[in-house]
């Protein structure tokens, strides 16, 4: 699977493009500000139907205008696919493939694959398990429709339930009845999605350490430990424990939404005792386990996505990384720089791969030819 | 915008209310409206007056209704034992159609979910349980929840089943699971689940 050609209209700083791609390697080059990470962007738009970076649609609009469209042709083997992300202002977003309006986005999710490396990355380390859960649903929900469904569902539930605690505690009222419905449901999807997570890290782990066995050259041991309240004996029990902790607080305390994937390093967690290094491969190694886990669920290669991945990279785990690009371990790719001749030192190397070099400037793009 | 006539700009700020249209679409039918005869534009405006005059809501079942009590809940020919729950005046409009129930209705008017601040006490529940403790000759021997497949529904389902558990009449759901022509493969697990659950007798008769 990969992506033929891209065309934008009014999509960030981008007014009109249309540009054709390589099946294999995809530079794009260019200051800073010229709008390398926007095309990128772009690709994930027509993977998860949705910014990587900004959530809010309408600000993904090219200022002084109303709309805009992302068109990506897509081959997966012998078929090739149209899907179209549009968006007007004051409107819904409209995804469309092949002339087909989705009802739902989530249909899409995991159809075309992708995964992202980027600058901003060190978040899922750094900061709180909400971004940990983020991380690891936005891999499950790709590879398995019905985690997506069920975690939608769940969602759903937790909000009508913390409804109904505020509703309770503002007019200081409790019915037994009432909540109990949603009770049942939140455990009912609750218990789907911890099997779902637990049986995803068991599958995910051992790519992962894998690629930081590869990646670092330490001996310490790294570790993802799942952690969630849910995982008792009785679920049930635990759930009616913290009711009054619920009414107190208004909000629910028991479930997976409040699971974390603990990042260990020798035991201690790796944000407080990790050196700059190895967080740098424990993140790459994330990532590459999760287009591992893809590649095995769908049968076929995600695209890579890779943003100023040199910056963050030392000549080592450049080197390590290249390897597995020279090994053919990846399907598409797509790099962006800011320092073009880094880029082309790198992928000059590489004999039997097809190489596209765009230049990017201000909103425009032009293929530069190797000589 | 700028209308040539503030009659036109009343019409269309009014159509305009309506949900899902907008200030474009008002303004075609405003201008659709003026083309026509004359009397087009009169019967629009008796009819919508007199939906609003002429109709109510019937007081056992609430469903709308010419009269005090509906023509369904006055009805002789009806099996005033059993009464199917629905949410809104369309859903008893399409058991109606499908001529295969018999029985009364109680139009709950809504369906319960907190986060659009909609609790028991804003949708016709108490006059439900008041009806199955009163009725008699006969009394109420079967209440149907027809209800939508969804988290508030299910809600609603389970909170009226509590509230008329005092009351020893039967209480039964709709079946819910493989729409025909759905394929099991295809089928979530939780409503294959359901399915399996709530299986019913293989019937050979009507084959
Ligand atoms: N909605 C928008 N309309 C117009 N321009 C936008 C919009 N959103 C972002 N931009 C512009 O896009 C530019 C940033 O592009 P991008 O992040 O792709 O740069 P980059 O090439 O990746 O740069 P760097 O090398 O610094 O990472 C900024 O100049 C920003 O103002
Ligand atoms: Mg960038
Ligand atoms: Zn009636």
């Amino acid at each position: 699977m990969h992506l033929e050609s891209l065309e934008l209209l009014n999509f960030k700083n981008y007014e009109e493009i249309n540009l054709q791609f390589s099946p294999e390697i995809n530079c794009l080059v260019g200051s800073n500000g010229s709008g390398k990470t926007n095309m990128l962007d772009a690709i994930h738009y027509l993977s998860l139907t949705k910014s990587a970076f900004n959530p809010i649609d309408v600000q993904n609009i090219r200022h002084e205008s109303d709309f805009m469209v992302i068109r990506g042709m897509f081959r997966k083997e012998d078929r090739q696919e149209t899907i179209q992300c549009s968006l007007q202002q004051g409107q819904r977003k409209v995804l469309r493939r092949n002339k087909k309006d989705y009802d739902k986005m989530s249909e899409h999710i995991g159809r075309y694959p992708v995964v992202l490396i980027a600058p901003n990355d060190t978040d899922v380390i750094r900061e709180g398990s909400e971004t940990r859960r983020k991380f690891f649903d936005s891999i499950l929900s790709q590879i398995d429709q019905q985690y997506l469904l069920w975690l939608l569902q769940y969602n759903h539930v937790l909000k009508q339930r913390n409804s109904l605690l505020k509703q309770f505690s503002e007019n200081n009222t409790f019915d037994r009845d009432l909540l109990e419905p949603y009770d049942r449901h939140l455990l009912e999807f609750g218990q789907l999605l911890l099997k779902a997570r637990r049986d995803f890290l068991q599958d995910y782990l051992p790519y992962f350490l894998s690629h930081y066995q590869n990646l670092s050259e330490g001996k310490e041991a790294v570790s993802i430990r799942y952690e969630s309240n849910m995982d008792v004996a009785n679920p049930e029990a635990e759930l009616r424990n913290n009711l009054r902790r619920d009414l107190a607080l208004q909000r629910s305390n028991i479930g997976i939404h409040k699971d974390d994937f603990v990042f260990e390093i020798d035991g201690h967690p790796l944000k407080k005792f990790g050196s700059q290094g190895q967080q740098k491969s424990f993140l790459i190694s994330l990532k590459l386990a999760h287009f591992d886990s893809i590649r095995q669920h769908k049968g076929y290669k995600p695209i890579l996505l890779l943003d100023d991945i040199f910056d963050k990279l030392d000549d080592h785990r450049i080197a390590k990384l290249m390897e597995l690009v020279s090994g053919h371990a990846f399907g598409q790719l797509f790099v962006t720089d800011a320092r073009p001749e880094r880029t082309e030192r790198i992928f000059q190397q590489l004999s039997d791969t097809e190489v596209r070099v765009y230049r990017i400037e201000a909103g425009e793009a032009r293929r530069i030819m190797a000589e | 915008m700028q209308y040539p006539s503030k009659y036109i700009e009343k019409a269309v700020e009014e159509i305009s209310s309506l949900p899902g249209i907008g200030k474009k679409t008002a303004l075609r039918l405003a201008l659709h409206l003026l083309r026509k005869d004359e009397e087009n534009t009169h019967a629009l405006a008796t009819a919508l007056v007199d939906l609003r005059s002429k109709t109510q809501y019937c007081q056992q079942c609430h469903n709308i209704s010419d009269a005090a009590v509906c023509s369904t809940c006055s009805s002789h020919h009806r099996d005033r034992s059993v009464i199917c729950i629905v949410e809104n005046p369309q859903d008893v409009m399409a058991i109606e159609n499908t001529a295969q129930y018999r029985g009364l209705y109680h139009v709950l008017g809504g369906i319960i979910s907190p986060i659009e601040g909609v609790g028991p006490s804003d949708i016709k529940l108490e006059s439900l349980v008041q009806r199955v403790a009163e009725a008699s000759d006969p009394a109420i021997k079967e209440v149907i929840l027809a209800l939508s497949p969804t988290m508030e529904g299910d809600t609603t389902a389970f909170y009226i089943t509590k509230k008329l558990k005092p009351y020893g009449v039967k209480v039964s759901s709709i079946a819910r699971g493989i729409p025909v022509g759905g394929e099991l493969e295809y089928t979530d697990e939780i409503t294959l689940g359901r399915s399996i659950l709530s299986r019913t007798a293989y019937d050979t008769s009507h084959s």
